[in-house]
């Protein structure tokens, strides 16, 4: 019998969490105490806060990954759409999402936006809300819409629950927010500086159990997962340090992530789950609730291809910023196929990269692709090439020929 | 997404002279639009490019703009063979072999000189109008037009209608970016100041029109149907999707055609094909998506030689939905502007587009559905399978689909496209042969056929 340390019974913990697609862990707790709701978000940006705040929990519902046998999800969507809708729509159609009593679509993409109507269409008994949010950044302007969003939303949960949610549970909704942001920062942080000790496989799966489990008890965890990790001896390797990007929305197959890990690349950054740290600043919680969460989106929010860059000097500032901060080599860009906001923001930032010199290189995956050799393959000639090139400035424009930076290459699965 | 299409030849029937003056009217327009943005830098013009869906063509006239709309450069592009090239060109610069190829066939025009569809040069935009409707592709295609080649954007966000209505909070929010982003930005490049009279002098001329070409597309409602709502009003739409609505121009040409059209009513004629008059009307059907633009001839033609009339589309509504009452109104201009952006077709939820859809089916008298899902539109396609089933489910009425692209040649399979109509056809003639579905009264007993 092996006796599993602590940092690997997190991970076993997060992992069955992860991989359970019935939401167990969801239907316990609202079996807890009687009345409790729960409200799904598709990825990137929701202010859980509001949903917090009401008592209700907030439940990341990132498709079905490589675990779930799409059948009837297919039926809805052409082949030349992505796949996080179709297995999205199935993981409702076999009853896995009964457990939540509304759902929010962010506003990402066509795909999310057409899928709220059909959620209004397919599922009528639930509640569904498509979550606009501003792309002018001007306080009185995209500022007042964006409050007046939150408020709709505030109001329709207050209904839910038959009592309206007052500012002071909202301001200490976002404080446990806050908490939760500086957890995740935490994380970030000691995998930027030890990424042998915090592997990103292990990373991922903490982020995905904060898609099911309170933001309080996902906090503890992360901490907790932040001190077992430190004690544990762990090899360290001559891995070229990345950062990955791309992968906001229709999430990669773990054993992607596994898979440039195994390749030789450390990721040091990435944008897997936005929503857990959307907003960069400590949001005030202390004044108006909802203007504070305005005014963070507005000016102090992540970017990603779902918002606008107001002029073009912002663009690719966030991820050279994460190349910096977090002392990558290099990027990778993983984006689902067929996910046009990730894919027509993709040669802008690989154009960005290139006037700073960072070599990157692209390939594409679906969330159930399953042969990893031509990833594994792409990311290991792109580690070799860092390392060999490790001059960054010379490893951006190889000599010709070199298997270096693959400036356009796309591996399509 | 959308049409300015010079009308074709008509091959056979000679044209009657009334006829003729809405088609070379058309034409002149289109080609003077062309005309305009290649001489506009000799003039002295800033030069404007905005999207189709929601576009604010009456506004950027307030400020002498010539009006350049990519998307309708793009189709034009497809339609002349030149759009497969493009795309190629831009994939090879790095452009996924996956996003939109609108977009592409756009960038791979910019890199090849920057020559129009006609032939004239088309000078680069001194502001892109991001009117952010309908689309989430919009915001990425400036991006990168900006990224390139550094032309200052003005971005206008258009809430989507997800609950299948304007909230006051919406309109609000985009009258807010009109006076503080929109308008203060076209003055400073413009360098003309804003003048709200002759914006509403530009909107009465609008409203003019938009009763005309309404006219024309519900006279469809006639048997034989005197135009085609889908491969016909392509070409109706072209003026006043694009560069010329609250033009006097555009106010005749819609009269011209309105006029043309009930001459056509009176004289119980059908459609006017590229090959002439359309012989006899023996499917009523309602299109949902955009044309294939690239193989637009032939397409149509699998459809007239079936005798199949479209009599209304969505696609028709892409630049404004004019048919449930919508006009642009001179006395509340700002508010009106943003009810047309926030109006579009594509901008509507997936309930909206099918009650519409169901509408069209119901007062246009139509046999059924088709659906023309192109690969390069996530904002029209995805979700178009649920829109077909409820549509079959609440009309009884047979569906049908096929997949085509815009202007990417590598993906219209005409072989399959016209099996798939072809046995459509037969379905819809079997559905009325044996009366199933849905409000339909069957013509022979079921068992006798
Ligand atoms: S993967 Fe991309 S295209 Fe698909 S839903 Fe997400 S953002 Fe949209
Ligand atoms: S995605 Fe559709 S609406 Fe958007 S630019 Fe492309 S064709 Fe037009």
């Amino acid at each position: 019998m092996t006796t599993a340390t602590p940092v690997q019974r997190i991970v076993e913990r997060c992992e069955r969490l992860f991989e359970d697609l019935d939401f167990t862990a969801v239907k316990e707790w609202k079996a807890a105490v009687p009345g409790r709701k729960a409200i799904g978000y598709m990825p990137v940006y929701v202010p859980r806060e509001i949903v917090h705040a009401a008592g209700f929990l907030p439940v990341g519902i990132l498709g079905g990954g490589d675990n779930l046998e799409v059948i009837q999800g297919d039926a809805y969507y052409q082949s030349y759409i992505c796949r996080i809708p179709r297995s999205t729509l199935e993981l409702g159609l076999t009853g896995r999402l009964d457990c939540l009593d509304g759902m929010m679509f962010p506003s990402i993409c066509d795909v999310i936006r057409n899928l709220s109507g059909m959620w209004q269409i397919m599922f009528p008994d639930k509640y569904v809300k498509y979550f606009d949010v501003p792309q002018n950044y001007v306080d009185n302007v995209g500022g007042n819409f964006y409050v007046h969003e939150m408020q709709a939303l505030r109001e329709d949960l207050g209904k839910m629950r038959g009592k309206p949610i007052t500012d002071e549970e909202l301001n200490a909704s976002i404080r446990v927010y806050n908490d939760n942001r500086a957890a995740v920062s935490e994380l970030y942080a000691y995998r930027a500086q030890k990424p042998w000790q915090a592997p990103t496989s292990e990373v991922y799966l903490l982020l995905r159990a904060g898609m099911v489990l309170p933001p309080e008890e996902h906090t503890k965890l992360i901490r907790e997962y932040l001190a077992a990790t430190d004690k544990e001896p762990r090899a360290r390797r001559d891995n070229a340090r990345v950062v990955m990007t791309g992968s906001f929305c229709e999430q990669p197959p773990l054993a992607l992530i596994k898979s440039v890990e195994m390749s030789g690349c450390y990721v040091v950054d990435d944008d897997f789950m936005l929503v857990t740290r959307w907003l960069l600043k400590e949001v005030p919680a202390d004044g108006n609730p909802l203007e504070e969460l305005s005014k963070a989106f507005l000016h102090h929010s992540a970017a990603t291809a779902a918002k606008y860059d107001a002029t073009r000097a912002e663009k690719g500032v966030f991820l050279v910023k994460q190349v910096h901060t977090r002392g990558a080599e290099g990027v990778v860009f993983a984006a689902p196929s067929f996910c046009d906001p990730a894919l027509l923001e993709r040669p802008m930032l690989q154009d960005v990269l290139a006037k700073h010199k960072i070599p990157y290189t692209a390939f594409k995956y679906a969330e159930n692709t399953g042969q990893m050799a031509p990833i594994r393959e792409q990311a290991g000639t792109f580690a070799d090439s860092i390392k060999l090139w490790s001059d960054v400035a010379s490893a951006a424009r190889p000599p010709e020929g070199a298997p270096t930076v693959a400036r356009s290459a796309e591996v399509s699965q | 997404m959308n049409a300015v299409v010079p009308m074709p030849e008509s091959r056979k029937a000679k044209p009657v002279a009334i006829k003729d003056d809405a088609m070379n009217l058309q034409k002149e327009l289109i080609n003077r639009n062309y005309r305009e943005l290649a001489e506009a830098r000799q003039a002295g013009r800033k030069v404007s490019a905005t999207f189709v869906p929601g576009n604010l063509n009456e506004l950027l006239m307030c400020f002498d703009f010539a009006r350049s709309l990519p998307e309708t450069n793009a189709l034009q592009n497809g339609m002349r063979k030149k759009s497969g090239k493009f795309i190629m060109d831009a994939e090879r610069d790095g452009h996924s072999e996956d996003v939109c190829t609108y977009v592409k066939a756009d960038l791979g025009m910019m890199m090849g000189g920057e020559i129009g569809p006609t032939g004239d040069p088309m000078p680069r935009p001194d502001v892109l109008l991001l009117s952010y409707t309908g689309c989430f592709t919009f915001m990425k295609w400036f991006e990168l037009i900006r990224h390139k080649y550094d032309i200052p954007t003005l971005m206008l966000h258009v809430p989507y209608q997800s609950q299948g209505k304007i909230d006051p909070n919406m309109r609000q929010y985009v009258v807010k970016q009109l006076k503080e982003t929109i308008i203060p930005g076209l003055e400073k490049i413009s360098g003309v100041k804003f003048d709200i009279d002759r914006l509403r002098q530009y909107m009465k001329e609008s409203a003019k029109a938009e009763e005309d070409l309404v006219s024309v597309l519900q006279s469809a409602k006639k048997r034989p149907s005197p135009i085609d709502g889908y491969f016909g009003a392509v070409y109706y739409i072209g003026p006043i999707f694009t560069a010329f609505r609250g033009t006097p121009e555009a106010t005749h040409y819609y009269s011209t055609l309105r006029a043309e059209i009930e001459q056509r009513i009176r004289e119980g004629k059908g459609p006017v094909t590229p090959e002439g008059d359309m012989g006899e009307e023996k499917y009523r059907l309602i299109v949902e998506g955009p044309p294939n633009w690239t193989s637009f001839r032939d397409f149509w033609k699998m459809f007239y030689d079936e005798g199949a009339v479209v009599v209304s589309s969505t696609y028709s509504k892409v630049g404004g939905l004019y048919d449930f009452g919508f006009r642009h109104d001179p006395d509340n201009p700002l508010e009106s502007l943003a009810d047309y952006c926030l109006g579009c077709y594509t901008n509507l939820n997936l309930p909206s587009r099918i009650d519409m859809i169901c509408k069209y089916i119901e007062e246009y008298e139509a046999d059924g559905l088709l659906i023309n899902s192109v690969k390069s539109c996530n904002s029209f396609s995805a979700g178009q399978l649920l829109i077909l089933r409820e549509v079959e489910k609440r009309t009884g009425k047979p569906a049908a689909f096929i997949e085509t692209d815009l202007v990417d040649p590598r993906y219209f399979s005409a072989a399959n496209v016209k099996n798939r109509l072809e046995s459509y056809f037969q379905m819809v003639k079997q559905k009325r042969t044996t009366g199933i579905g849905a409000n339909v009264k069957p013509v022979f007993p079921i068992a006798q056929v």
